[in-house]
């Protein structure tokens, strides 16, 4: 697991989804979290390549990245 | 390849600003540059009067909240009583190009070892979407309802470019959050200010074009979009003034 | 000891440079401009900031940072320079911050004029800056006692945490009398013994906050709750009155600052002419000496309060003394000095309505 999102942080604002470059980030529409929004889930970890640019467009400070070992 | 964590300068308290909001990526920007120059311990944050009121509750090192306007004399009482620490003010456009234009200007003028960071969003967003000082001819706000009028309303302050002409001003640049590129500019900028500050070389203002979703009535993408084809043009990026004045 | 000839606005700064002050936010009005001329010359010599801000409003602000930050400071100004400092205090009060404000009176409202005056009373002991919440106020009525006071303001602004204001006028801040400093290593306050300072936490202890807003109705109510309970000790432990000649007046003399010294000759003439008078001069107006004023007055028939201004102390006195005397007025205003023989004259109009 490369990207997750804190789920009750989130507020589904949907800058990471436009940030990235892999199109594999999306607002979910199935779970709202506690906050009452539908929240950002990365669709595709194997394609994730932890660029952090979600991140860094994140307002909440939602996402976390583990680049891995490589 | 890089983690991405959450900074240590900033608490563990849920931000409330509203979603998509920038104030967030600015904040953790700052909080970065705090984590990796290693001063959280060293650094006092003085809050303003607006949507970033309680920044206070959202930033590791010592806080003070400053009445409206106020920041940057509250902030010359810090710094000059502790040369040696370093602060930082965090305020809006109406706080900083309004109601606190003089306090601006002045310890920009003394060259007070002080980083401002000025969020530019065109509107008073806590009190509900009024005209700012930064709002821009024709934009519709809830006290220009039919659009600004510079016959009526006057025209945008325009804040980096005032400063450039105060010689006590060693960094004034205007940064942006729009995209990750950006993003990583509006960082080095606010890196740049803080070694000002370190250094005794003057006073810096970062101003970061914002968003403001909630009152510009579209969505957090639509905003930044907005922002690009609309502020970016009125407020061109880039360093207006920069250089150790002692 | 050290014994000097000096105005009373100097008296002041060097009392507060003594007191361990170690900033000065000024911003030039008369008439107490000595101070930031004082301060601007001997603060660099003994390792401390002086600042001339862009305004009166940027002067408390900074006072209210440097504060913050637990280290002694103060800024001083006159009536109108006053009004503009509201806002600070208030924060500095509503954030539990020590700090002395001087109040260097001149006649009002507006720009008034530039000659003493005591009519911003009501705005010292009332409302400095909005919201629920005091200031320590003293009222010295010598230089020396500009002196002593300003170093008991600094002291007692830091045991209750509160804004204290020194509370003068036109006169004692320009006439020159000796004053008496203790021979004392000057030392420049720090932040020791202020845990709550936000100073940089070193990574030693979690991050203060200075603060004053709380948005919550219930939690806001308990902080002035809690202030207020601080309040009623500060009653119980500061109020301070001279007392002179009224342990058998039959006419009570009540006036502060300088028109004290007035009164006083008016009541030594008295005196000289037969009238039992006395003078009962209040040194802090908040906390109000309402017990000691009482004390003062019980063999007394009648009250005579006398000020430079309409009569603002009058409510004070008739509350100290729960309206069981008749209380008088006699006062200029606008900044015209009353003299001892106005004030005798209204003593012997009084006694003579017996």
């Amino acid at each position: 697991m490369k990207m997750t999102v804190e789920f009750d942080i989130c507020k589904g604002c949907g800058l990471c989804v436009t940030a990235c470059p892999k199109r594999i980030v999306e607002i979910q529409h199935e779970k709202l979290n506690k906050k009452g929004y539908y929240t950002a889930v990365c669709i595709d970890q194997d394609a994730c390549i932890a660029c952090t640019m979600c991140a860094m467009m994140c307002p909440d400070c939602a996402i976390t990245i583990r680049g891995g070992e490589k | 390849m890089p983690d991405f964590n959450k900074p240590h300068a900033l608490t563990d308290i849920p931000l409330h600003y509203c979603p998509g909001c920038t104030h967030g990526i600015v904040h953790r920007l700052v909080a970065e540059v705090i984590d990796e120059m290693g001063i959280e311990g060293d650094t006092i944050g003085i809050c303003p009067v607006g949507c970033s009121v309680m920044a206070y509750d959202y930033f590791n090192c010592d806080m003070i909240e400053a009445a409206h306007g106020r920041a940057p004399a509250v902030a010359t009482g810090v710094k000059r009583a502790n040369p040696d620490k370093f602060v930082f003010t965090y305020q809006g456009d109406g706080d900083l190009a309004a109601i606190g234009t003089a306090e601006t200007v002045h310890a920009a003028t003394r060259g007070e070892n002080i980083t401002v960071i000025f969020i530019n969003n065109t509107t008073y967003g806590m009190t509900g979407g009024q005209m700012a000082p930064t709002t821009l001819p024709g934009q519709v706000t809830q006290t220009t309802p039919y659009g600004r009028s510079t016959d009526v309303e006057g025209f945008p302050v325009k804040v980096c470019e005032i400063l450039s002409q105060v010689s006590g001003v060693a960094l004034a640049e205007r940064v942006t959050v729009t995209d990750p590129a950006n993003v990583r500019k509006a960082k080095a900028a606010i890196r740049k200010g803080f070694e000002f500050q370190k250094n005794k070389q003057g006073f810096s203002l970062i101003e970061v074009l914002s968003t403001c979703p909630t009152n510009w009535g579209k969505s957090p993408v639509e905003s930044l979009e907005w922002l690009k084809e609309n502020m970016i043009p009125y407020y061109p990026l880039g360093v207006y003034k920069e250089g150790a004045i002692r | 000891m050290e014994r000097m000839l000096m105005k009373g606005n100097e008296a002041l700064a060097e009392a507060a440079i003594r007191a361990g002050c170690k900033c000065f936010f000024g911003y030039p009005i008369t008439p107490q401009t000595e101070i930031s001329a004082y301060m601007a010359k001997r603060m660099p010599k003994v390792g401390g900031v002086f600042l001339q801000a862009e305004s009166e409003v940027a002067a408390i602000n900074m006072v209210y940072g440097c504060a913050s930050s637990g280290i002694r400071c103060m800024t001083s100004s006159s009536s109108p320079g006053i009004s503009l400092k509201g806002e600070g205090v208030s924060y500095i009060a509503g954030s539990d911050l020590p700090a002395v404000i001087v109040n260097v009176m001149r006649g009002g409202p507006g720009l008034g004029g530039i000659q003493p005056s005591q009519s911003d009373y009501w705005q010292a002991t009332r409302a400095l800056g909005h919201g629920d919440f005091q200031n320590i106020v003293y009222a010295p009525s010598s230089v020396q006692e500009m002196a002593d006071y300003m170093g008991k303001a600094f002291d007692m602004a830091d045991k209750y945490r509160m804004p204290a204001l020194i509370l003068a006028d036109g006169l004692l801040g320009q006439m020159m009398e000796p004053v008496v400093f203790e021979d004392k290593e000057i030392k420049m306050s720090d932040a020791s013994g202020k845990p709550w300072a936000t100073n940089g936490h070193g990574n030693k202890r979690p991050h203060n906050i200075i603060n004053s807003l709380y948005l919550q109705a219930d939690e806001l109510e308990q902080y002035n709750v809690e202030r207020f309970k601080r309040y009623e000790k500060v009653k119980e432990e500061l109020p301070e009155l001279e007392s002179y000649l009224c342990d058998d007046a039959e006419i009570v003399v009540a006036a502060y600052g300088s028109v004290a010294r007035l009164a006083k000759a008016a009541v030594e003439q008295a005196r000289a002419e037969g009238i039992k008078a006395g003078l009962a001069r209040p040194i802090t107006l908040y906390p109000y000496p309402e017990k000691e004023l009482k004390a003062a007055c019980k063999t007394a028939k009648k009250v005579l309060v006398t000020e430079m201004s309409m009569g603002q102390m009058v409510d004070d006195v008739k509350l100290a003394l729960e309206c069981r005397l008749p209380v008088e007025f006699f006062g200029r205003t606008g900044g015209v000095v009353p003299k001892p023989s106005e004030i005798l004259a209204k003593i012997k109009t009084m006694k003579g309505a017996e």
